[in-house]
């Protein structure tokens, strides 16, 4: 399977980079991005609340079973339709912090687009710990030995 | 998607595993890595098959022979987690995408 999504993490930063060319329009891709019924759909969450202007703020839960099990929110700082969004991330009740998010919406050609996401985290260990969170649901791979030389390959 | 190519997939088989082990230290043909085994030649050929796939092994043509040998760039990717995340934005996106293009084949 092609890889479409590419991730850029160079070690001993405390950033990261997320790069994407989407089969769509620009303001189509600007659109998930900035409508609520949109933004629910892909990221599976219930918007509270998405103030898609400069000093506006948002707002996101997600519930399973009636608990609550995801809240995210944060500031956006700036909001250039078709261009640019600014805005700070935090998850609620997770060691990750806030970060700030600077994403970069590119016309390729009247059907394709591009989305550049620079992530800056609080810290080196702060990125690790993102980094870390999808690997917990996956398979849990607890071999000594595999661990052992995956460590040496480093 | 294709669960065969996900690399946590290809991992999360013992005997896969066991293959990383074998050529981690040194570069080994089909055949000397399937004498360590014993499961079926096939077998052990549909699983080289997948974790070369996946980029967890590369392929060396050495004369007549292939060598099979670890891919050392893609097992730090798995040792930095970088993967699993970078997965999770894949499916993210693909979503996305779809999501849009009804949107678009609606309006």
């Amino acid at each position: 399977m092609e890889q479409k999504t590419k991730i850029n993490a160079e070690d001993g930063k405390q950033d990261l980079l997320i790069i994407r060319e989407f089969d769509l329009p620009i303001d189509l891709l600007f659109k998930a991005y900035t409508e609520a019924e949109f933004v629910e759909q892909w990221m599976g969450t219930k918007v509270l609340k998405l103030e898609n202007k400069n000093h506006g703020s948002y707002q996101f839960e997600t519930s399973y079973n009636g608990n609550v099990v995801f809240k995210a929110n944060g500031t956006i700082h700036e909001s250039v339709e078709n261009q640019t969004i600014i805005r700070t991330f935090e998850m609620e009740n997770m060691p990750i912090d806030v970060q700030l998010e600077f994403l970069e919406f590119e016309k390729l050609s009247d059907e394709r687009s591009k989305l550049t996401i620079q992530i800056i985290y609080k810290s080196e260990k702060h990125r690790a710990e993102q980094l870390k969170l999808p690997f917990a649901y996956g398979i849990n791979m607890a071999h000594d030995k595999l661990q052992e030389i995956l460590m040496n390959q480093k | 998607m294709n669960l065969r190519r996900d690399v946590f997939q290809a991992l999360a088989d013992p005997t896969r595993r066991s293959i990383l082990l074998l050529v981690a230290s040194q570069s080994l043909t089909a055949g000397a890595i399937a004498s360590n085994f014993d499961t079926a030649r096939p077998t052990v050929s549909k699983h080289l098959q997948i974790l070369t796939e996946c980029d967890l092994l590369k392929q060396e043509q050495k004369g007549r022979e292939i060598y099979y040998q670890i891919n050392p760039n893609k097992m730090k990717e798995v040792a930095d987690f970088i993967e699993p995340f970078r997965l999770m934005w894949e499916e993210r996106f693909n979503k996305l995408e779809t999501v849009m293009k009804n949107y678009k084949s609606k309006k």
